[in-house]
């Protein structure tokens, strides 16, 4: 606190006393900079919400209590007015309000401790520890591979969440390979099993990693709120998605994950390439390549043709089928019918490392070559010249 | 995981498109991409044309190696 102190001498006016002003400023100051914001329990009473929609009440347990402002900033999150006698957690800054020199405190938020209020100020606490350390940070969050290989689920064997992923998967796209890490997800051993997967994770090569259940009542979900499990998320070196199948609340993972899916299924399909998406797209491809070889080919073709005289004694020659340099491709190429232009009866020659030959001086005598035409190549060679 | 991914197959294929799809380039290049090409189409079909998707299941032994198996869902 240094050098803050009630009687500094030098704020003294003259006559050595100080304003009643100055006095209640300064108590405000020295209550705000040594008492961090607290999360206080206690009931409310003389609860009223004024014109300006800030509300004053009162929390008081058996020994004391304490004024309370919640601007109307904070309480606009809150359901709705606080009844008398609700108990309540209550973050708050503790504080001093200077003009009626009274103690009070500024309260962000309330949760009632009658449903689950203790799991919620646990999460919320867990939540202001992970914020602390950066862990939900939008900046972390990375983005999902493309087209993932090897997916990890971090699950139950016998739940319903891995089933649903792996009929998606088989489904959407076959090709994708699922490795189970399995962990109980709820009851007592749940959040050590789980931080446990979540290392083991770690130790296998997978580029995604999918951690979550099935739907559950908020007990059932709990250890997916453990500050522990979503540390653990936040260390894997892949990119995640939680799937907690919950409709309305946001699981503790969710927040520290990349991605978080509402159930097990959405997950899949968000990390799942479909594969009748990715045919469309690769058959575009396939037609682009071929209208591209074609095009140039035609090209090709054309100098080809002016030379097409001097070629027919080449053309005549003993003509004999043979593996293609491009045989490999032959499924390929039959389906795409790239070579359009040699269906014509346009032919490309090459000497056999491969290279086009374009011009008479490049057929020797006797020196072999290839022709490629519509269904196949040919070995060839140059007999007479004349 | 040695064997090309879909991923790989399909950049490069995207990759051999755009530059045959340039006018100024060699015959002997454009038939060399080409096969490129047919080759890299090959890999993303097969992959796309994959059957049942594998699940493992992957545990850990009590000397701390893991153990993967295969999985009947």
């Amino acid at each position: 606190m240094g050098g803050l102190t009630l009687f500094d001498a030098a704020v003294a006016p003259s006559d050595g006393a100080l304003s009643v002003w100055q006095v209640t400023q300064r108590a405000r100051q020295l209550v705000e900079a040594g008492f961090p914001r607290v999360w206080v329990r206690g009931e409310v009473t003389g609860f009223k919400a004024y014109r300006s929609g800030h509300w004053y009440f009162t929390l008081r347990d058996r020994r004391a209590q304490v004024r309370c402002v919640m601007w109307r900033s904070d309480n606009e999150r809150v359901a709705g007015p606080l009844d008398e006698g609700l108990e309540v957690f209550a973050e708050a800054q503790p504080t001093v309000w200077e003009e009626r020199g009274e103690f009070r405190l500024t309260v962000r938020q309330v949760i009632p401790t009658s449903v689950g209020g203790a799991w919620q100020l646990r999460l919320e606490q867990a939540k202001a520890a992970l914020a602390r350390d950066g862990l939900l940070d939008p900046a972390r969050k990375r983005p999902l591979p493309r087209f993932p290989q090897r997916i990890a689920l971090v699950t139950s064997f016998d739940g319903a969440a891995l089933r649903d992923i792996v009929a998606v998967a088989r489904r959407r796209w076959p090709a994708v390979e699922l490795v189970v890490v399995p962990t109980r997800v709820q009851g007592e051993t749940a959040e050590a099993e789980l931080c446990v997967a979540l290392g083991v994770v770690n130790r296998l090569d997978v580029d995604l990693v999918i951690v979550g259940r099935g739907g559950g009542s908020r007990e059932d979900l709990w250890a997916f709120n453990s500050e522990r499990v979503a540390r653990a998320v936040a260390a894997v070196r892949a990119p995640t998605i939680s799937a907690v199948g919950h409709e309305t609340d946001v699981a503790l993972t969710d927040l520290v994950a990349d991605v978080r899916a509402p159930t097990p299924s959405a997950a899949a399909e968000t990390a799942i390439p479909d594969r009748e998406a990715l045919a469309a797209l690769v058959h575009g491809l396939a037609r682009r390549l071929a209208a591209g070889l074609t095009g140039r080919v035609e090209l090709g073709a054309q100098r080809l043709d002016r030379t097409g005289d001097r070629l027919s004694a080449v053309l005549g020659a003993r003509v004999e089928r043979a593996r293609a340099r491009v045989d490999a491709a032959e499924a390929a190429l039959q389906a795409l019918s790239p070579l359009r232009v040699l269906a014509r009866g346009y032919a490309v020659a090459r000497d056999p490392e491969g290279r086009v030959l374009r011009r008479v001086a490049q057929f020797l005598p006797d020196r072999p070559f290839r022709l490629t035409v519509a269904d196949g190549d040919v070995p060839a060679r140059v007999e007479d010249r004349t | 995981m040695s064997e090309p991914s879909f991923q790989e197959a399909l950049e490069r294929l995207e990759a051999i498109v755009r530059e045959l799809e340039r006018t100024d380039v060699d015959l002997d290049r454009a038939l060399a991409l080409f096969e490129d090409g047919v080759r890299q189409l090959q890999v993303a079909r097969g992959l796309l044309a994959k059957g049942d998707a594998q699940v493992k299941k992957v545990l850990q032994q009590a000397d701390g190696t893991l153990a993967t198996d295969d999985l009947d869902v």
